[in-house]
């Protein structure tokens, strides 16, 4: 028997701890990893418990990132629960096995610490790796604050593992600004972490002998397609899951989730469209630019993977001009969130204007005023009835004012 | 009893395989004869992992599979961790009593063939053994990237032709030495590896029965000859292994506790290599004039490792 961890009401935690203390909390049978910066605590510090006899699991500290995700596939296959965390490089070493773990639907849980991603080498967060991940068939958890990223990594568990689900879950949250910076979080007892999130019933249990299976089979084009298409269904299928245990959650914790949230966009004409830690910044932005008379409002992405496109557009639908926000190098094309929106509200009936801000990468700071910059533009959108400046802008860059791709009236 | 009786023949062609006759692998390809005699060497549960290659495109294509037992395949690299990470899984669940079946007896196996083993998925093996998981890796050894074509792979002897060492009027072939593995994974510290061949079928499962009883990483490399690429006719598979051990190409030793070496096979007459090359078309050039000190020099390697073999037997070093 584990000896218990004390936890108190209140705690004052960051990002990367509060994700360890839900793998304890959860009791995560099988940790396999590979350390990387900025994720590292969050397996060292299961190893510690571990260590300390807080749990009875197990830490496999392998050779590398991809033979982690590759341990976490077999560990999962065995029929027990499964976490692990990365960042950045290590995250794309193992995309291989990230569509590996999709494609044979194990409910393995990813904390994914955002950090960019080299050449040049930076540690510093923005949403490069987060990216890389978005057709891999896991559902993508986006936490902004160390709050988030302990309650979502607890209810990932549930999704994941719910027998309509059966698919591997990310959490993901910005590199040291989340995971390293201390906050008020405020975790449930053990006992009752534990008894929301369950035991895991597995499903085509390998070390079940009494039902011999087979992982990893092989298809063509006979088969292929279908398993696929099958995949992707589950994904969107998992929508009903996913907004149960964030109702489940709430009863209990009195922390309300959304898979879209949204905030001062009753009467919005503008807004900004974000995840991550800039979401905060974003909504303190507006509230100054209500002050201002501009009606301003705030949307946030919770769950990038199934993406909440009809919501999306309901929530939007009376906007007038919208920011979306990238925090990755688009590599010649719009920012992929952007695409995402643009993509929801082109088929709308109110069809806003749509622009593309590329912001934060390799950790660079967004302030208050560029995001209240960025709502001026919008409101200058709003008021003109076109987009007046090029559809894609960079923010808060050295030199010369980077912007590309002309509108039609430009 | 964990590990079995080992069969004579009769009762291996009448055996409940956990690896069913139905597969797609090449008529005279060893890799099954070695399979099968790895899963009815024990009577233990079994988990099976293997690394992308032939034994995996052949035995597992949906919505069918040629595995009465647990198997995992995920990729080209990554069978040891996967089979070791369930090893753990494994001794965590038994601990918390989840498994289904808290008493049955299992063995964790995992299956590469030489690319796998010697190039791509090398780190992923090197890693397991390391942290020194209990189970054992078996390494088919075809001595090339059969399932897509025949390249070489850091296994392919030299002078051998592959579709990417192409032996012509410039050439003989592969310019490399093979890669030592048996050494390497020695030097890991494993309790016990050995090299085996198909022909001495008893031999190969006893040392499967040592690697699964020994606790920890073992790691057997056995040789499995390939019609395909090797160019001979797919009657002569177990032929080819007999000049293969014979000619000392593939000699049959163990080595315990990474010192304990000992030769498991000393022919009674050690056939001259000419009669194991001159039997498969990929050293057919070798017997050109101009590349005879190539068929010297392979003789010459073979007489220095058998030296050194016995020499390291000898020593217990």
């Amino acid at each position: 028997m584990a000896v218990e961890f004390e936890v108190n009401k209140r705690e004052v935690w960051d990002g990367n701890y509060a994700a360890s203390q839900a793998l304890r909390q959860a009791d995560v049978d099988v940790v396999v990893a590979y350390p990387i910066t900025p994720s590292t605590p969050i397996v060292e510090n299961y190893g510690s418990y571990v260590g300390n006899g807080y749990i009875d699991g197990e830490f496999i500290m392998v050779e590398s990132e991809h033979a982690a995700m590759s341990g976490c596939i077999g560990a999962s296959a065995s029929g027990g629960r499964v976490a692990t965390a990365t960042s950045s490089q290590g995250f794309a070493l193992m995309v291989e096995v990230l569509y590996q773990a999709s494609g044979m639907r194990l409910p393995i849980i990813l904390n994914v610490v955002n950090r960019a991603l080299a050449a040049p080498l930076n540690v510093r967060g923005d949403h490069a790796d987060m990216y890389l991940g978005r057709d891999s068939g896991w559902i993508q958890f986006a936490a902004f604050n160390a709050q988030e990223a302990y309650d979502l990594a607890l209810m990932a568990f549930r999704v994941a593992e719910h027998h309509d689900v059966r698919l591997p879950t990310m959490i993901h949250q910005d590199g040291f600004i989340t995971s390293h910076t201390a906050q008020n979080v405020y975790p449930l007892s053990n006992e009752v972490a534990a008894k929301f999130v369950g035991v895991i019933d597995p499903i085509d249990d390998m070390l079940d002998f009494s039902k011999p299976v087979t992982y990893g089979a092989q298809t063509e084009e006979d088969w292929h397609f279908e398993h696929k298409a099958k995949q992707h269904k589950a994904i969107i299928d998992s929508v009903p899951v996913i907004d149960a245990i964030f109702a489940e959650f709430k009863e209990l914790s009195g922390r309300e989730y959304k898979r879209i949230e949204s905030y001062d966009m009753e009467d919005a004409d503008v807004c900004v469209i974000g995840l991550g830690t800039t979401v905060e910044s974003a909504r303190v932005a507006a509230k100054e630019m209500r002050a201002e008379g501009v009606k301003a409002g705030v949307v946030a992405i919770r769950c990038f993977r199934p993406f909440p496109y009809e919501e999306l557009r309901t929530v939007l639908e009376n906007c007038k001009s919208i920011a979306v926000t990238d925090r990755s190098s688009p590599g010649g094309a719009m920012g992929a969130f952007y695409n995402e929106v643009a993509a929801a509200m082109m088929t709308s009936q109110s069809r806003p204007l749509v622009t593309n801000y590329i912001y934060g990468l390799g950790g660079r700071d967004i302030s208050i005023e560029n995001l209240k910059e960025i709502f001026k533009e919008q409101q200058a959108n709003a008021d003109a009835g076109y987009i007046t400046t090029d559809i894609q802008q960079f923010t808060n860059l050295r030199g010369p004012k980077l912007s590309f791709f002309k509108t039609d009236r430009s | 009893m964990a590990i079995t009786s080992i069969k004579n023949l009769k009762e291996f062609s009448t055996n409940n395989d956990r690896f069913e006759g139905a597969h797609t692998l090449c008529p005279g390809c060893a890799h099954s004869m070695i399979v099968r005699e790895l899963m009815n060497c024990t009577d233990d549960n079994l988990v099976i992992s293997a690394n992308t290659g032939c034994l995996e495109v052949s035995t597992a294509v949906y919505p069918f599979t040629s595995w009465d037992t647990s198997w995992i395949h995920i990729g080209f690299e990554n069978a040891a961790t996967s089979v070791s990470a369930s090893q753990v899984m494994h001794k965590v669940r038994k601990k918390k009593g989840t498994l289904k079946d808290n008493d049955a007896a299992v063995k964790f196996v995992a299956f590469g063939g030489d690319g796998s083993t010697f190039d791509i998925g090398f780190q992923w093996l090197s890693g397991a053994f390391e942290r020194q998981h209990d189970f054992t890796y078996i390494c088919l050894d075809n001595e090339n990237y059969a399932n897509t074509g025949g390249q070489r792979s850091s296994a392919t002897p030299i002078g051998a032709t592959t579709s990417t060492s192409v032996a012509g009027t410039h050439s003989y072939g592969k310019k490399e030495k093979k890669k030592d593995i048996v050494s390497i994974m020695a030097a890991h510290g494993s309790p016990y590896v050995a090299q085996l061949s198909p022909n001495k079928w008893k031999m190969m499962a006893k040392g499967f029965q040592k690697a699964l009883e020994t606790e920890g990483p073992c790691f057997i490399n056995t040789v499995s000859p390939c019609c395909t690429e090797w160019k001979f006719e797919p009657k002569d598979t177990i032929e080819i292994t007999d000049l293969a051990t014979d000619s000392l190409m593939f000699p049959m030793y163990e080595i315990v506790d990474g010192h304990e070496l000992n030769i498991l096979y000393r022919p009674k007459n050690i056939l001259p290599v000419e009669d194991y090359l001159g039997a498969q078309g990929r050293y057919k050039h070798l017997f050109k004039p101009e590349y005879k000190h190539i068929i010297e020099k392979i003789q010459s390697d073979i007489d220095t490792d058998w030296a050194r073999l016995q020499r390291r037997e000898e020593a217990r070093v």
